[in-house]
């Protein structure tokens, strides 16, 4: 079950991983199969963990910034698979493990110089999906703002 | 970080292991004394035995801190149990659900560790402690609820002063700890409701 | 007390597929399905999710549909259905400020940074059924305004500035928040708690209690200062690499009242704060959950507790509405051994009653004979 070579741990900055496991989390289920099946050589990637459905406790602040209270759990999936070596790992709200799966799935193949390439590309779509939809979503909230303007009340 | 030891030597079904080793723990809860066979594999790191690993991993959660004895807490086996079972490690006794000792260590005295509130008597540390063998060890004779009469039992590598602890122990009913003994692939519960006599005396 | 009573298996069994062909009513009629449910009703999903505490919108969806939308049931549903699955860990607590703001309305000024923003909102609506929805016809698309959007400023920090309002919230240092889920509650309670109650209770007694502030019941003198709604992140700190991952965003309201206060021995006067935050979209139960949460901090302010909104056991006590559903309807179920014993005592108390009046004639039987 385990495989014996383990490559030392990659040099990629936490700071990255970070941003690639949050933008994976956010990603569709399409989205990663499609990047899954477009991928040249599919590596092997053996289950270590999961995919496990969960709860996670969101915690809110008092006031909006004071200290933290307990507000309510969210389902999340997580999963984590061994491929060429590294360990990824993949969680993401909800409860689609196929999903939590790929995402270790693309999160261990970002630790591979020779994949890292295809996975940056994936997340640079993803970016620019949220961005896009970010970005309508705001301008149709903007849409509904109130503009005051006053009435001028006067003798002249 | 990515340690390969972290990340591996849990159970190959997690559920269907995890409720078989539940199923074994609880009879053997039931009827204190009894040996019970730990069929499931785990490997937790070293030093802690595979049988060890499996109650572990059957009954740690996130909600249960876990104390480990220095030599267990300077292994991988933290990170290997937050891993697989999210459950922290704690150096406070008190706090501790769980407390791991392996094989061949000291173990710690029952009364350090939390003896659960008259009112929460179950918010107590259950100790999985691993001795040598359930024979050839002194003879201990057991008596209370689950046991029909008495039952004798030889468990080897308890430390001296066992029976005292043990009797400490069952004095603060309905607080004190619960015992989990673990030999190769067995193991032996003894909850605090067991009386402990040491057949020589 | 309970008896156990065997039997009614057959009914039970049957009043079961009754119950399942109701609940799918006219067979001509499509079945609605979970995504429409999401999508067109929304804000059932955000009440069930909120009061359930779990949030998952498919998931609620599907308690929705399989309660044939009786809101409590689903919410029930929920409840045991999170039950099952394991804790993995506390998220990072949210940052409202950060919030991608669909929402944004403020009672006590009207020109702040970031502007009012109406969103999606009932509010001016004429509350005139609408015909034209008895068709499917076509929806326009929303409009869009272009330009740069100001961030959308927190009103508690506008405020702060001249030290007039309370701040945030702090508890004593080192305090670990609770968790009702995995403690007994016990009275008095600190805030942390009394929101995490709040934020699952229900929604109409949490109206109810907060309308009850404002007509005198507590000594409120509320204003929004402000209820915004958007996506927040939700972040959990991976222990196996040492950071935060964020896990994708939740939509949740949020209301800060701002209350007058007179000052006591221990703080001047100055404006107090209630909060309110609630998953999905759900103002009404963030502005109530608000008046509630600043009524129940009498303690703080050195207030008397004259009104049931102040009182902390009663409002906490009695605010879920799982638990109490749970208890009002046990009351249909056997009781028939319960009852007996109380029959008995109800006919004894009877034969001792007419055996006195026969006895001795009471005042007014002998007041009607005369």
């Amino acid at each position: 079950m385990v495989s014996s070579v383990t490559r030392p741990a990659s040099g990629i900055a936490p700071e990255r991983r970070k941003a690639a496991m949050g933008l994976l989390a956010k990603a569709t289920r399409h989205e990663l199969d499609e990047a899954w099946k477009a991928l040249p050589q599919r590596p092997d990637a053996e289950p270590v963990r999961g995919p496990e459905t969960g709860l996670v406790m969101v915690r809110g602040r008092i006031g909006g910034g004071g200290q933290p209270f307990n507000l309510g759990e969210v389902t999340a999936t997580r999963a984590s698979v061994r491929l060429d070596g590294v360990v990824g790992h993949g969680q993401a709200l909800g409860t689609d493990g196929e999903k939590a799966r790929l995402a270790a799935v693309f999160d261990a193949l970002l630790q591979l110089p020779e994949h890292a390439p295809a996975v940056e590309r994936l997340l640079a779509d993803i970016a620019a999906r949220i961005a896009a939809e970010d970005a309508r979503k705001a301008r149709e909230t903007a849409a509904t703002r109130v503009d005051f303007f006053t009435m001028v009340r006067g003798d002249d | 970080m990515a340690d390969t030891q972290i990340f591996s030597g849990a159970f190959a079904e997690p559920v269907f292991a995890a409720q078989s080793v539940f199923r074994t723990i609880m009879d053997c809860m039931a009827r204190p004394g009894t040996v019970g066979m730990i069929a499931a594999a785990a490997r937790p790191p070293q030093p802690l035995g595979s049988t060890a690993g499996a109650v572990a991993l059957t009954l740690c959660d996130h909600d249960t801190p876990v104390w480990l004895t220095p030599k267990l807490g300077k292994s991988k086996l933290p990170g290997w149990l937050s891993f697989h079972t999210g459950a922290a490690v704690t150096e406070d006794k008190h706090e501790a659900r769980f407390a791991f000792v392996e094989q061949g260590a000291a173990v710690p005295g029952f009364g350090l560790f939390s003896q659960g509130t008259q009112e929460y008597p179950d918010r107590s540390t259950t100790l999985v402690v691993e001795i040598d063998a359930f024979e050839g060890g002194r003879p201990l004779e057991l008596a209370g609820p689950g046991i029909r009469e008495t039952i004798k039992v030889a468990p080897q590598g308890l430390p001296d002063t066992f029976v005292a602890l043990a009797a400490a122990n069952r004095a603060m009913f309905p607080r004190g700890v619960d015992l989990i003994l673990v030999a190769g692939d067995r193991v032996l519960c003894l909850p605090r409701t067991t009386v402990i006599n040491s057949r020589e005396a | 007390m309970y008896v156990a009573v065997k039997g009614g298996e057959t009914a039970i069994a049957n009043a079961h597929r009754l119950l399942a062909d109701r609940r799918r009513g006219d067979r001509s009629l499509p079945s609605i399905t979970i995504e429409q449910i999401v999508a067109q009703l929304g804000l059932a999903v955000d009440r069930v999710m909120a009061e359930a505490s779990l949030y998952d919108r498919a998931i609620a969806a599907l308690a929705i549909r399989q309660s044939r939308g009786d809101m409590i049931e689903a919410i029930f549903i929920l409840r045991a259905y999170r039950t099952t699955l394991p804790r993995f860990g506390y998220s990072v607590p949210v940052e409202t400020a950060a919030m991608q703001v669909e929402r944004r309305v403020s009672a006590t000024y009207k020109d702040l940074p970031g502007g009012q923003l109406l969103g999606p909102t009932f509010d001016y609506t004429h509350r005139l059924l609408d015909p034209a929805l008895l068709q499917d016809g076509p929806v326009e698309q929303p409009l869009q305004r272009d330009g740069e959007q100001e961030p959308v400023m927190r009103v508690a920090d506008i405020l702060a500035g001249e030290d007039l309002v309370e701040g945030d919230g702090d508890l004593p240092a080192g305090h670990v928040p609770g968790d009702l889920t995995r403690e007994p509650l016990e009275f008095p309670m600190p805030r942390d708690l009394r929101l995490q109650a709040l934020a699952r209770g229900d929604e109409g007694f949490l109206l109810s209690l907060g309308y009850s502030t404002q007509r005198g019941y507590g000594n409120n003198h509320p204003f929004v200062g402000e209820v915004r709604m958007g996506e927040v992140e939700v972040e959990l700190e991976l222990p196996e690499l040492g950071f935060a991952v964020s896990l994708g965003r939740i939509q949740v309201t949020e209301c800060q009242m701002i209350t007058q206060f007179k000052g006591s021995a221990k703080s001047p006067p100055q404006f107090t704060r209630g909060y309110g935050l609630v998953f999905g979209q759900n103002e009404r139960k963030a502005m109530s959950m608000s008046l509630v949460d600043r009524a129940l901090r009498t303690a703080e302010f050195e207030e008397d507790v004259v009104s049931p909104a102040q009182d902390e056991e009663f409002v906490i006590s009695h605010a879920d509405n799982v638990q109490a559903t749970g208890f009002v309807e046990h009351l249909k179920l056997p009781h028939y051994v319960d009852f007996q014993a109380e029959l008995d005592l109800m006919r004894r108390m009877r034969r001792e009653h007419e055996a006195k009046s026969t006895e001795e004639p009471g005042e007014d039987v002998l007041e009607a004979a005369q």
